[in-house]
């Protein structure tokens, strides 16, 4: 065996071992079980994508899930684009502590920040929800957003602000004529990035939604009882819908490097 | 024509009035620019010329607005602009990154500067149209900045910056990243548009050629000081400083003492029969020590002695030729300095040239000696 052949097949070992538990994922959503679990292959349907919506706690909490994940995206991509941009461009008093921060909120265990977030919410009073499930997800999120964005904005010309502003522009118009359209996909891959981390979190969700169900709350719910293929249905359009995504970014990137080749 | 500079009692397009700026480094406070006082005239093409590190850069930015002294003031067109904002100012830059737009076709990084004093859009259309041609950029309007080649872009730049009508244009080392021919070809194209347009230039460079050959004035800067100011050939001919005499070509240097004087001319003795001849101002008294400078092309290299010599005369061993096609390099160690540099023009039969280990005659006229800093 040459060492060409050894990569060959590692490569797809690789493959195999991150497309296996999707595709389990993906084929079991196809499957007509007898009973309440849904865990070996009975037969070929179609009926989970027909009902795929008929089991109304799970909707609800999928939607639940949804909203939280775009506001989510939304604030944290607002916030962390700002704070990004900040650390990246300028030393102030108390950028290091906010750098330092910043990897703190990414590196603290979940639990640690969930056990801790509840305590607050409790402390002041205020009644779990979407409203502090959001919260909990904006401040764990902002962090991912704003370290892309910081990488991109270091690697930006300084000048770029300069000529901006030398043309008349000022502070605000060169933020959104000139910096944002340039750090705009770094700000995209942060927000899809919040979007992900949100759709899926459990730990801290846990503790902060109260009596609230989201999708991956009613899924830990439901396991104990049997899971129905709804789930499955429900996870593969998550991930059909992020593949699209992927594919779509994809394309347009090639065909804008295209242009840049044929020019 | 508009590129001369206007008659002296014209306002200036920029000055400077005793600027000083320092920068902060560990806690210290170390001097860019130590003292400037300086004034570009309307529609000049003025150089500040300098190794890096001189203050030349320094001086650029604090006349966008990038920086500000740390004392002194800067006008423009007479108005006192220190700690107005650079997008406040009535002057555009052309940065040495080009700083273009990524983003924008050239169309519209040429009409930002037109959008943000909210011209109509008709005008803008008419002036990038106008600017674009004067750079012979028409018909690339859609064109981003990363489908052209470098030079096309130094010229969107030119054309972002010019669109404004600025009372001054300032260019940031702006042909450094050109290959050579394209820079030469920019040099003329730069003094061509300059003259179009009629504004004034400000060009930061480190290529004294680059400034001779486009500047109405340049300042040659070291240290945050300013050693000579004047025209190129000034600069070139009667260089002020030791320091503007090695950095502006190649010079010989001639250390020495006044032996005698007569009539406008002071001779420095160097050997039997061996001498510098060089013209001074009345007053250069027998015994001081001056500086001599004197230009490699001026000197004329003999294989023997010659006669009648009106002027100076230097005897030497070659310790170096190198052949440069158009002409001969040779390095002479003479009485007067070890190594003399001599540019031979190769005009004469290919035989006739000193070997090395040769000795050699030094002749100049006496008026191609020029003393420095007296």
């Amino acid at each position: 065996m040459n060492g060409r052949r050894v990569l060959h097949i590692y490569t797809w070992v690789l493959i195999a071992w991150l497309i296996l538990p999707i595709s389990v994922m993906i084929l079991f959503g196809f499957n007509n079980p007898s009973g309440r679990y849904n865990q070996t292959w009975q037969g070929f349907t179609f009926k989970w994508y027909k009902d795929v919506f008929a089991l109304e706690a799970l909707t609800e909490a999928l939607v639940t899930s949804l909203i939280v994940a775009v506001l989510t995206a939304l604030i944290a991509g607002a916030l962390g684009t700002g704070i990004g941009y900040a650390l990246g461009r300028f030393r102030f008093r108390g950028s290091g502590g906010l750098n330092l921060l910043m990897f703190a909120a990414i590196s603290s265990p979940e639990l640690v920040m969930g056990s801790s977030l509840l305590s607050l919410f409790v402390s002041m009073g205020v009644s779990p929800g979407v409203v502090t499930i959001t919260i909990a997800h904006v401040m764990f999120s902002v962090s991912f957003v704003a370290i892309v964005v910081r990488a991109r904005v270091m690697t930006l010309d300084r000048s770029l602000e300069e000529a901006a502003a030398d043309l008349g522009a000022t502070g605000w118009s060169t933020f959104w004529k000139v910096i944002f359209p340039i750090i705009l996909p770094a700000v995209a891959s942060g927000v899809m990035l919040a979007f992900a981390l949100s759709i899926d979190d459990f730990v801290i969700t846990n503790f902060t939604a109260g009596t609230t169900e989201t999708f991956p709350l009613w899924i830990w719910g439901a396991t104990r009882v049997g899971l129905p293929p709804q789930v499955n249905v429900m996870g593969t359009m998550i991930f059909a819908a992020g593949v699209l995504f992927a594919v779509v970014a994809n394309l347009r990137s090639r065909s804008k490097r295209k242009v840049a080749a044929a020019a | 024509m508009t590129s001369s500079p206007s008659t002296p009692t014209a306002q200036p397009a920029i000055e400077f009035a005793s600027v000083r700026k320092d920068y902060l480094s560990h806690g210290e406070a170390v001097p860019a620019v130590k003292s400037l006082d300086l004034a570009i005239a309307q529609g000049e093409f003025f150089s500040l010329l300098g190794p890096s590190g001189c203050g030349k850069t320094t001086t650029m930015r604090m006349i966008a607005g990038f920086e500000d002294p740390t004392a002194g003031k800067v006008f423009l067109a007479g108005k006192d602009v220190t700690g107005v904002a650079p997008n406040k100012r009535d002057v555009n830059m052309v940065f040495q990154s080009y700083a273009l737009f990524p983003h924008l076709t050239v169309q519209q990084n040429v009409a930002f500067g037109l959008e943000r004093k909210k011209v109509g859009k008709s005008d803008i259309k008419r002036r990038v149209g106008e600017m674009l041609e004067i750079v012979s950029l028409t018909g690339m309007e859609r064109r981003q900045p990363r489908e052209m080649s470098g030079g096309q872009q130094q010229r969107v730049a030119l054309a972002r910056a010019l669109v404004n009508h600025p009372r001054a244009l300032l260019l940031d080392e702006p042909l450094g990243a050109l290959d050579l021919k394209l820079r030469q070809q920019m040099q003329i194209e730069l003094k061509r548009i300059q003259r179009e347009v009629g504004i004034t230039f400000v060009y930061v460079t480190h290529d004294q050629g680059e400034a001779l050959t486009m500047s109405d004035r340049i300042a040659v800067m070291n240290s945050g000081l300013i050693e000579q100011l004047g025209s190129p050939r000034d600069i070139y001919e009667r260089p002020a400083t030791r320091f503007v005499a090695g950095f502006i070509g190649t010079s010989n240097i001639i250390d020495g003492r006044v032996s005698w004087s007569d009539q406008g001319y002071a001779v420095l003795e160097k050997g039997p029969g061996e001498r510098v001849v060089v013209p001074v101002p009345a007053g250069v008294a027998v015994g001081r020590d001056i500086e001599v400078s004197v230009r490699p092309e001026k000197i004329d290299l003999h294989r023997t002695l010659p006669g009648n010599v009106n002027g100076s005369l230097l005897s030497g061993t070659v310790t170096e030729v190198v052949y440069h096609g158009t002409s001969t390099n040779y390095t002479v160690a003479t009485t007067a300095g070890s190594d003399f540099v001599v540019f031979d023009q190769n005009a004469h039969d290919a035989e006739d040239v000193a070997s090395r280990g040769e000795r050699v005659f030094l002749t100049w006229a006496p008026q191609h000696s020029y003393p420095i800093g007296v």
